[in-house]
């Protein structure tokens, strides 16, 4: 057992976890945060993504011992005093899901692909969220989610 | 928003679901944690077919945190055997599904043992632990190896043919004696894993001393799971309750009766404690259905000049191991699409089903309808080049034309209505056909080595699954009906129930719509209700594009009645007789005197006081409606495709895709056009990227994501959708089901582009998936093209597809 300190959407947590326990399994099954869930074993899908530190990653990819100290941000606490971010606003606009089992993870990885890139082009968008799969959408609104989301944001 | 609005049908209303999806508050099965809870692995064989000699989880007992292990043999009393609901001839071969293997196990994944543990590592580690030994046996994993019934999948069978399912349609024999011309091919349809993205969990909570049991499943069919597991494990069914949670996607892969349903029942009654299954992804590539996998050798009859006269498919439909519930009718449902959208005088129809040691497959979004669409709208390019006309000139000459409806099929369906000139009009001027038919030539004349090719796909499909009366002429276990109930509360919010089960389609703010309009009430005062059976006791589930034409009409129809209820107490509160209570935009008024008048809220209220109430009448408008549909629904279009082949790599790019969509009058067209998207991407994934090899000794060569290409964003085109409107007859609402258009039309499209473009070259077949291998292959091969251009799609019986998945990634296409 290790002894691991982190911060998960605004929470500082301190825990003992067997240094095997995987990101994501800590936030859900430890934490109790369901928000985030689990698509694959092979890090192809990219349901699990969150930020840590900043950036987006796998959570799945990722041992819990490897986050220590970090700051986590998950999908449910992307929304800020009850307003929704502009990208989880954008997915609801442009009808950006349907059953929504990907998308906490495509909202994390497009916020970061704004973040990198805050006027992408209809092939960046593509290219951006390569590493997540949707079966559902067929990724077109996705793409006009993250755009609509980017304009709102260079507008604010 | 004020109680008049009365067109919120046709609007694209955002969705209600969203909310708790965007924010990562859904409830997913694995997301369930209930007190005392504990896990459950299972031992899975890694062999496709052996002997079971033993069986040993001592070992596995005695590793920290297990509670209990059991081999299939210790169970095999409890767990019975897992349902087949479509016994589609009366002699058809049902072997035996036991949720743990007993004696064989006959494809990789089947399981043999079931471990219980504190939590999911625990559990990960004890399976490990578990000794089974295996005696060898050879597998067969290819349909006409099979058939040759040397190596029999299921011993004591005799045979590995499950069935043979006949049609015919007037006398094919005698049409074929008079044509001209007769035109012959083999289509092959790859084995394909329907990957929703919610792998599959299941968590069954025992309550009140084990006796009672409510089931949580990733499943689209909460009301059917729940006659089965009663049938299957013998719990009373009053004594079961099963809730679908939000679920993550289906397309037909949750539409089943599972192992792990059944023994996390079985295990939550012997150990009195609540017991949870999650499959991993790769778990769940072996053990949850796949779809198609099917050989289809079809024959036209024709003028020389292109009139159909008669069709003749012999098709061969890959079981797998074992039937699942639906399992033989996916390929009888497809029976009924071959002669699609055109008219002839004779059809005859042979289905073989055949064993083999492989997953079993069965329904996967679009159901037999795409394998079928595929099938006839290829050979309706091939035919058409094979007589020198243009394939939309051939396809034009022989479908029904718009005045020609009601139109009954030479497969026996009528069908209601449809305009297949407007949708390919319509169709044409998006995509500038002429404009791309005049580049292919010119890329043709110069001899570019980007050849561009023109796919078409005219499709029809039947949903609306179903009239009872045909599910029972087909052998299906069960009914087509759906139901729904309308509940009016005192402050005049309401309450909708429906039987069916969305896992995506969006039915809560679609199903508030149609009960918006129907009632006068705002679009935010309805809730819907679904997916457990205490909440919505009557339901047929979510599968089949059947919801909106069944479930969502019969919504409409429980607000009929209460509109019905409503005017008596309108016409009683305004003193006036019931003829003269005229009804509009949530208001009942008096004919003749327009001030007397009350909001059906108002009504609502009243009806819960009760106090000045009519004579003889209940004090409730709260109404039930249960729909049988008279007929399928014939959603129809145009779908056309413009592929650029790099014939110096083999590398496919989708240009352009225009998808012109008939499926009648619409709900919410943002949702329709989401699933067209939806539908589009998995159809153009099976033409395009995804295949399941198994490898001669059946091993499942693509087992993980990193192998079966699911296609990214990358991967895919912007696709251009537009809608024409032929209102479907058979129901008020006037809709069709779109759940598994795009699904069904696409692939055809894109394999003919794919072809088209390669014309030159003397190829008139392309196995798919069409990778740049296969494209590169074949191009090399010139002569043949044809079967032999893609040897080796394990349907069709070779063995050198398991070097194609990563393939296209090298090339530049692939899905990472
Ligand atoms: S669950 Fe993390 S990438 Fe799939
Ligand atoms: S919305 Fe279902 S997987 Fe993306």
């Amino acid at each position: 057992m290790t002894t691991i300190e982190m911060t998960v959407d605004g929470v500082r947590y301190q825990d003992e976890v067997e240094p095997r326990l995987l990101l994501v399994h800590y936030l859900r099954d430890r934490l109790g945060l369901g928000g985030t869930p689990i698509g694959c074993d092979t890090s192809n899908c990219g349901a699990c993504t969150v930020q840590v530190d900043g950036v987006s990653a796998k959570s799945c990819t990722m041992l819990t011992v490897q986050a220590d100290g970090s700051e986590i941000i998950t999908i449910q606490g992307l929304a800020k005093d009850g307003r929704l971010h502009a990208v989880q606003q954008a997915f609801h606009d442009e009808h950006a899901l349907q059953c929504g089992y990907c998308t906490p993870g495509m909202i994390m990885a497009a916020v970061d692909l704004l973040r990198e890139n805050p006027d992408p082009s209809d092939q960046e968008i593509r290219d951006g969220l390569e590493g997540n799969l949707c079966r559902c959408t067929g990724y077109q609104n996705i793409v006009r989610a993250v755009h609509s989301a980017a304009t709102t944001e260079a507008r604010s | 928003m004020t109680t008049t609005e009365t067109h919120v049908i046709g609007q694209p209303r955002k969705r209600k679901e969203d909310a708790r999806l965007i924010t990562g508050q859904a409830r997913w099965t694995d997301n369930i944690t209930l007190p005392g809870m504990l896990h459950f692995a299972l031992v899975r064989s890694p062999m496709a077919h052996a002997k079971i000699s033993s069986v040993d989880v001592s070992a596995a007992l005695q590793r920290p945190g297990v509670l209990a292990a059991f081999s299939g043999a210790d169970l095999a009393a409890d767990l019975g055997s897992l349902p087949c609901a479509w016994p589609v001839t009366p002699d058809m071969v049902h072997p035996d599904h036991h949720p743990l293997a007993t004696d064989e196990v006959r494809y990789v994944g089947d399981a043999v043992a079931v471990v219980v543990a504190r939590d999911r590592y625990a559990v990960a580690d004890a399976i490990e632990a578990v000794e089974v030994d295996y005696e060898p046996l050879p597998a067969v994993v290819n349909m006409e190896e099979a058939l040759k019934d040397e190596v029999l999948v299921h011993s004591q069978a005799g045979t590995n043919k499950c069935f043979v399912w006949p049609f015919d349609g007037g006398d094919y024999d005698a049409v074929k004696a008079t044509a001209d011309i007769v035109f012959k091919r083999r289509y092959v349809q790859q084995r394909l894993i329907p990957t929703a993205m919610e792998p599959r969990a299941v968590v069954v909570e025992p309550l009140a001393a084990a006796e009672e049991f409510t089931v949580y499943s990733t499943t689209q069919i909460p009301h059917i799971l729940r006659v089965m597991l009663a049938l299957t494990v013998g719990i009373p069914e009053q004594k079961l309750r099963v809730i679908a949670p939000d679920v993550g996607g289906g397309f037909g892969s949750k539409l089943n009766v599972y192992a792990e349903e059944v023994i996390a029942l079985v295990l939550a009654k012997r150990l009195g404690r609540p017991v949870k299954w999650t499959e991993s992804r790769s778990e769940g590539y072996q053990a949850t259905i796949h779809g198609r996998d099917q050989i289809q050798d079809i024959e036209i009859a024709a003028t020389k000049d292109g009139k159909l006269l008669g069709l003749s498919v012999d098709l061969k439909a890959d079981m797998g191991a074992y039937l699942q519930l639906v399992t033989p009718g996916v390929p009888v449902l497809g029976a009924f699409m071959y002669n699609a959208i055109y008219k002839m005088d004779a059809y005859r129809f042979r289905c073989t089903g055949v064993f083999t040691t492989k997953t079993p497959t069965d329904a996967y979004r679009g159901a037999g309808r795409p394998e079928a669409t595929y099938a006839i709208e290829r050979a309706m390019s091939d035919l058409a080049h094979e007589i020198g006309k243009d394939p939309m000139q051939l396809r034009r000459e022989n479908w029904i034309t718009h005045e020609e409806f009601p139109f009954t099929t030479i497969a026996g369906l009528t069908y209601d209505s449809g305009d297949y000139e407007a949708a390919t009009a319509r169709s044409m001027e998006l995509f500038g056909y002429d404009d791309l038919r005049r580049e292919q030539a010119e890329r043709r004349d110069r001899n570019d080595p980007v050849q561009l090719g023109i796919g078409i796909s005219t499709f029809t499909e039947m949903c609306g699954l179903a009239p009872s009366r045909v599910l029972g002429s087909l052998s299906y276990g069960a009914g087509g009906w759906e139901a729904a109930s309308i509940r009016m509360l005192p402050t005049g919010k309401v309450e909708v129930v429906t039987g069916t089960a969305p896992h995506g389609q969006g039915h809560v703010t679609s199903w508030s719509q149609i009960a918006a309009d129907a009632l006068g009430v705002p679009f935010e005062d309805v809730e819907v209700m679904h997916s457990d059976t205490r909440v919505a006791p009557m339901g047929m589930d979510t599968y089949g594009s059947r919801s909106l034409v069944v479930g969502g009409v019969a919504v409409h129809l429980a607000a009929q009645k209460v509109i019905e209820k409503a005017k008596k107490v309108a016409a009683h509160l305004l003193e006036a007789a019931e003829s003269d209570i005229e009804f509009a935009a949530g208001t009942f008024s008096v004919k003749g005197s327009p001030d007397a008048k009350k909001t059906i809220q108002e009504i609502s209220l009243a009806t819960f006081a009760a106090h000045n109430f009519p004579d003889g009448v209940e004090p409730s408008l709260n109404s039930d409606a249960v729909l049988d549909p008279e007929n399928f629904s014939f959603p129809h279009g145009t779908h056309l495709c413009a592929a650029l082949v790099d014939t110096e790599t083999g590398h496919t790019k989708i240009r352009s895709y225009v998808a012109v969509d008939d499926v009648g009058n619409v709900i919410n067209p943002m949702i329709v056009e989401g699933q067209v998207h939806g539908g589009l991407a998995q159809g153009i994934a099976q033409a395009l990227y995804e295949e399941a090899v198994y490898d001669d000794d059946g091993n499942l060569v693509t087992g993980t994501l990193v192998d079966y290409l699911v296609p990214a964003a990358s991967d895919l085109p912007e696709f251009t959708t537009d809608r024409t409107v032929t209102p479907a007859t058979s129901n008020p609402l006037g809709v069709k089901g779109v759940g598994e258009a795009g699904t069904i039309a696409s692939t055809p499209a894109v394999v003919n582009a794919v072809v088209d473009a390669l014309r030159p070259f003397g190829i008139d077949d392309i196995r798919m998936p069409c990778t740049p291998e296969r494209v590169w292959r074949a191009i090399q091969d010139r002569s043949s093209g044809g079967d032999r251009s893609a040897e080796g799609t394990v349907a069709y019986g070779g063995t050198q597809t398991a070097t194609t998945a990563g393939r296209d990634t090298e090339a530049g296409g692939g899905a990472q």
